[in-house]
């Protein structure tokens, strides 16, 4: 599928920019007119995807996260999360509902909320290297009057 | 995020107004917990009339008040929640485990 727009940035892996990440992806989100429900998604998941990153990819130091959004042929939107931290060692485990190594202040419903409030979700990673976790959402077209 | 409350006849009310994620949620669940044992109440409310934005975070806190109520003998149940807030709350599936209302949106 060709892309038709992107934007690419990365930040430091401190809490206070999870608001900044989603309000941004937002922001590159509109050229699609999505509606508020479509919006409230790519908000949702951008966050859940930063906050795994910044709980978990950088235990012992404020690593970099980068995004890239694009916007592809077909009204699609794809976001890419990716960090140079510690990796997943067991993916699979990881997305189970529940499954967090996070404490209490987390619930381990990350990647099934990313997975159910958009449209594909693929995650890779590889242990003392980084993960990246790539999300896909098909805005659907408005027929104007 | 903000955290108001009222307390009347043994029920506690948290109103939660603004965004809700991992940045703000240990703060808010310090002043809960505070809060909570400040009152002691047998009902908590948590009013989520004004929160605009919350992703898996409120889940746990949703879940961390319940068990702070629990263990005084309590309960705790959520009110008012909104579209986005609402759609987590389904997504989570804690909406089997806990009362949920909806907002009039």
């Amino acid at each position: 599928m060709k892309s038709t727009n992107y934007i690419k940035f990365e930040f430091p892996a401190r809490s206070v920019n999870e608001s900044f990440a989603r309000a941004a992806a937002a922001a590159f989100a509109a050229q699609l007119d999505p509606t508020l429900e479509e919006l409230g998604d790519i908000k949702t998941a951008v966050s859940e995807a930063v906050t795994n990153v910044i709980v978990h990819a950088y235990p012992d130091k404020i690593g970099m996260v980068q995004m890239r959004l694009r916007t592809m042929e077909g009204n699609m939107l794809e976001i890419c999360v990716k960090d140079k931290g510690c990796g997943i060692p067991d993916v699979k485990k990881a997305m189970e509902p529940m499954f967090s190594t996070g404490g209490e202040e987390r619930s381990g419903m990350g990647f099934t909320i990313m997975g159910s409030f958009m449209d594909g979700l693929r995650v890779k990673s590889s242990v003392g290297k980084g993960t990246t976790v790539t999300m896909a959402k098909k805005i659907n077209v408005k027929v104007r009057a | 995020m903000k955290v108001l409350s009222s307390y009347q006849d043994g029920r506690l009310t948290l109103y939660f107004k603004g965004e809700l994620d991992h940045h703000e949620a240990a703060a808010a669940l310090k002043r809960i917990a505070r809060t909570l044992d400040d009152y002691l109440p047998r009902d908590c409310v948590v009013d989520m009339g004004g929160l605009t934005f919350m992703d898996s975070s409120g889940i746990a806190l949703i879940l961390r008040v319940c068990k702070l109520m629990k263990e005084t003998g309590g309960r705790a149940w959520v009110e008012n929640a909104r579209n986005q807030p609402l759609k987590v709350i389904d997504a989570s599936g804690i909406d089997r485990m806990i009362q949920v209302t909806t907002a009039a949106n």
